[in-house]
């Protein structure tokens, strides 16, 4: 899946932007970026995010602008986060779940629980 | 036709040919006509026929933004309060159209309410911009100002003769679209407007444009339509917004559409840019960027006036 693929590479961009180029962090560091979610240039990436149920996937806002994860069911809601904060959230059951920033509302996402 | 009105054709007609940098828009019957500001201070008699301030609308002060583009938001806030205190005939209301809070924390909303009790001004009406109503459980601004509406965010009062008609559209968005205001709130605007005068000078302000400015950021309401065409009839609109952190106007009928500057930070013009976030300025170039909207009655009860002015 084109999620999966191109995850090493948001994830060496996340490491980068997190800490600097000149950081190198081990792999044995990364496993929990694999259910992250950036949210950067008002999108959300990588969209969509493909987990295994039981995963608990963050979010975390790299942009100047706040923005928000509200679940379109209702299901979940983060208060605005500022720049660099996070939100957090465990799927438990497979599924498609939609959600959007209250701020930027055309800022859509899905997560595909399997 | 009245020496007054003459007097502001006349004006109008004059300093269309001047432009420059201070510009107070007359709203006529509809039309709106610049005039320039200068002339406006320097001639007492007619700064005094433009008539006595109404409100004054503040916008999108942020308080909580520390980035960047602008550091220091309560400075500028607080500059802002500066000038509307400093007017020689004090505004009657005060009038903000969200983005009070950057972030929607309680801390931030008790510094804005702090910076709110400076102005002499006292009569305050707000509504919530997107940015207030980003707390997970949506309830600090209505903690603090949802009286007015009785926590629905819309209500509408009269002051000098204008019907005023506060309106929400940060709560209700669709997923991938516009605000939004809602069955409800619309049902709600056709009563409270039903059976007023068409003669009433009516203004409308929401956080949102209540007219497509720019749909892939967001910039509009989906559903403004139908608000739109309960206000038609009356012959003297002004519909007033904040939200894009700059002045976009149009005149559309008998209706003057008018978004306000930010107190806090600028934002790029439509579409340039990867999305509607603080634009960084030089800062001797700030000020020149924010700014507050002040509406003054013409000729009453005919025609608002309004008339924007930068920190600078």
């Amino acid at each position: 899946m084109i999620s999966i693929r191109f995850r090493p590479w948001l994830t060496a961009v996340s490491v980068a932007l997190l800490w600097g180029s000149m950081v190198c962090v081990p792999a044995a560091a990364q496993t929990s970026d694999a259910n992250k979610i950036l949210i950067q240039e008002f999108m959300f990436m990588p969209n969509p995010l493909t987990v295994k149920a039981g995963s608990t996937v963050t979010w975390v806002n790299m942009d100047d602008e706040p923005h928000t994860v509200v679940s379109n069911t209702a299901m979940f809601r983060s208060g605005a986060l500022d720049t660099k904060e996070s939100f957090s959230f465990k799927f438990t059951q497979p599924g498609t779940y939609h959600f959007t920033c209250s701020i930027h509302p055309r800022m859509v996402g899905i997560i595909v629980v399997e | 036709m009245s020496d007054e009105s003459l007097l502001s054709r006349r004006n109008a007609l004059k300093c269309m040919a001047y432009g420059g940098a201070g510009t107070l828009f007359a709203l006529s019957g509809g039309v709106l006509a610049p005039i320039n500001l200068a002339m406006a201070a320097d001639d007492a008699s007619g700064a005094a026929k433009l008539g006595k301030p109404l409100f004054v609308q503040i916008s999108d002060t942020h308080i909580g933004f520390n980035k960047e583009a602008n550091p220091d938001v309560d400075a500028t806030f607080g500059q802002t309060i500066d000038i509307v205190n400093g007017m020689a005939i004090q505004p009657a209301l005060i009038i903000h159209t969200g983005d009070i809070t950057h972030l929607s924390k309680p801390a931030e909303f008790d510094t804005a309410q702090q910076l709110f009790s400076r102005l002499r001004t006292t009569e305050i009406h707000t509504v919530p911009g997107e940015h207030d109503t980003s707390d997970a459980t949506v309830t600090e601004y209505f903690n603090r100002f949802g009286k007015a509406s009785k926590n629905k965010g819309y209500y509408s009062f009269d002051h000098a003769g204008v019907h005023f008609v506060a309106l929400i559209n940060v709560l209700q968005f669709k997923p991938g679209g516009l605000g939004t205001l809602g069955a409800d709130q619309l049902a709600w605007v056709a009563a409270d407007l039903k059976g007023r005068s068409s003669s009433t000078p009516i203004v409308v302000f929401a956080h949102m444009p209540l007219w497509t400015i720019y749909e892939p950021w967001g910039w509009g309401t989906g559903d403004a339509d139908q608000l739109l065409g309960q206000l038609r009839r009356f012959g003297s609109v002004t519909v007033l917004n904040g939200h894009i952190h700059q002045i976009v106007q149009k005149v559309e009928g008998n209706m003057t559409f008018h978004t306000a500057r930010s107190t806090s930070y600028p934002q790029p013009v439509a579409g340039v840019g990867t999305g509607p976030g603080p634009l960084k300025v030089p800062s001797d170039q700030l000020a020149g960027m924010l700014g507050i909207t002040s509406v003054s009655v013409v000729s009453h009860p005919r025609s608002l006036a309004l008339d924007d002015r930068s920190l600078a």
